[in-house]
C-alpha cells in the first residue's frame, strides 16, 4: 500500500524542500520504494537539493498533459536505487495543473507500487497548496520557532483539517537549544502546545544543512550531521517505529566542547 | 561599549514575549475564520426562508477592495451561492 505524505508549511523558507528531500532519501535508505514529487510548479528546487538537476528530461506537467509516460519522467536517484524524483515544471505556473489532475497523478503513483510518495508543497495557501494536498493521505507541517512561521503553520493546519487531512504531524525545524535555554527562543513544547498537534520530530539548526545543500546531498546520508540524525529518527517514526527525540541540547554541548578543543 | 554590557545583562526572555504575541495573533486569526463560518450559517438559515440554495457551493469571503466611487480600499463582504429554486410567495 502506498502512503502519500505532503510536506507543507504555509510560510516559505522554513525548510519544506530540505525536509522533503531528507524524508524521501531517509525512507529509501531503509529499503522503501519512494517517489518524491515536487509540486512547486514554476519554482522547482527539490531537484537541486537532491542533486538530480542535470538529469531532468520530463517533468510533472509533461506527465499530466500526457506528453510522456509517468515512468519516463521519474528520475532514479544516484545513491539510492529505490528512490525516484518527479520534478516540477520550471517554465509553467501553478495554474497549469488542477487538484483533479494531481489526484489522478497520485493514483498513477499508487499503481507503480511505491511504499511512500513525498510531495513537496509550495509556500502559500493558493492553487499550488490545493494541488499539492489533493491526492495526499496525510500531512506533515514544517515550522520554525518564530512567531510568523508558527502563525502560518496554524493557518495551514486549519486548512488541512478543512480538506480532510486532519491531525497533521509537526516537524519543528532550526531549533537552537542554547537560545531556548537562555529564554530567547520558543521551545518544542511551546510550539506544540500552541498549535495543538503531535510532534513528529525536531531538527536542530545545523550548519551541515548548508553544506549538504551546496553539494546536493541530503543530510540524512551524512553520519556526522546532527540534523541528518534528526531526520533519520523522523523517517523511522514515519515507518512506524518508536524512537525517542534527539537530545539536541546534550549533543550540541558536546559539539561545543569539541569546537572549543579545536579553537584553543 | 554597550556590547560587553549587553552580553553580561540577564536574558530578555523574548521567548515569553514571542509566545504571548503569537497567542494573541492566533486568537484573532482563528476567531475570524469562526466568525465567517457563523455568518455563513446565519445567511444560509435566512435564505432558506425564501429559496432553495446549493449549500455545498456556498462561498463567502472578506476581501480588501477599492470602492468604485471613492477609490478607497475597504474590507468588503462577498457571498456566492447558487440558487436551485426560488419559492413562490
Amino acid at each position: 500500500m502506498t502512503e502519500i505524505i505532503v510536506v507543507t508549511s504555509g510560510k516559505g523558507g522554513v525548510g519544506k524542500t530540505t525536509t522533503s528531500a531528507n524524508l524521501g532519501t531517509g525512507l529509501a535508505m531503509m529499503g522503501k520504494r519512494v517517489a518524491m514529487l515536487d509540486a512547486d510548479i514554476g519554482l522547482r528546487n527539490l531537484d537541486v537539493i537532491v542533486g538530480l538537476e542535470n538529469r531532468i528530461v520530463y517533468d510533472l506537467i509533461d506527465v499530466v498533459e500526457g506528453h510522456c509516460r509517468l515512468k519516463q519522467a521519474l528520475i532514479k536517484d544516484k545513491r539510492c536505487d529505490t528512490l525516484f524524483l518527479l520534478p516540477a515544471a520550471q517554465t509553467k505556473d501553478k495554474d497549469a495543473v488542477d487538484p483533479e489532475q494531481m489526484q489522478k497523478l497520485c493514483t498513477s503513483l499508487r499503481e507503480e507500487e511505491f511504499d511512500y510518495v513525498i510531495i513537496d508543497c509550495p509556500a502559500g495557501i493558493e492553487q499550488g497548496f490545493r494541488n499539492a494536498i489533493a491526492g495526499a493521505d496525510r500531512a506533515v507541517v514544517v515550522t520554525t520557532p518564530e512567531v510568523s512561521a508558527v502563525r502560518d503553520a496554524d493557518r495551514i493546519i486549519g486548512m488541512l483539517n478543512a480538506n480532510g487531512l486532519g491531525s497533521p504531524k509537526l516537524i519543528l525545524n532550526r531549533i537552537r537549544p542554547q537560545l531556548v535555554k537562555k529564554g530567547d527562543m520558543m521551545s518544542v513544547e511551546d510550539v506544540s502546545e500552541i498549535l495543538a498537534v503531535d510532534v513528529l520530530g525536531i531538527v536542530p539548526d545545523d550548519e551541515s544543512i548548508v553544506v549538504c545543500a551546496n553539494k546536493g546531498e541530503p543530510a540524512v546520508l551524512s553520519d556526522n550531521s546532527l540534523a541528518g540524525q534528526a531526520y533519520r529518527n523522523i523517517v523511522k517514526r514515519i515507518a512506524g517505529y518508536t524512537v525517542p527525540f534527539l537530545d539536541i541540547e546534550k549533543k550540541s554541548g558536546f559539539m561545543d566542547k569539541l569546537k572549543k578543543m579545536f579553537t584553543k | 561599549m554597550f556590547g560587553i554590557f549587553d552580553f553580561m545583562r540577564k536574558s530578555s526572555d523574548s521567548r515569553q514575549v514571542a509566545k504571548d504575541r503569537l497567542k494573541l495573533v492566533l486568537v484573532n486569526d482563528r476567531m475570524n475564520m469562526q466568525l465567517l463560518d457563523n455568518i455563513k450559517y446565519d445567511i444560509i438559515g435566512l435564505m432558506k426562508n425564501y429559496m432553495d440554495i446549493d449549500e455545498d457551493n456556498f462561498y463567502i469571503s472578506i476581501v480588501h477592495k477599492a470602492n468604485r466611487s471613492t477609490g478607497i480600499k475597504t474590507p468588503m463582504f462577498y457571498a456566492n451561492f447558487p440558487i436551485k429554486k426560488i419559492y413562490k410567495s
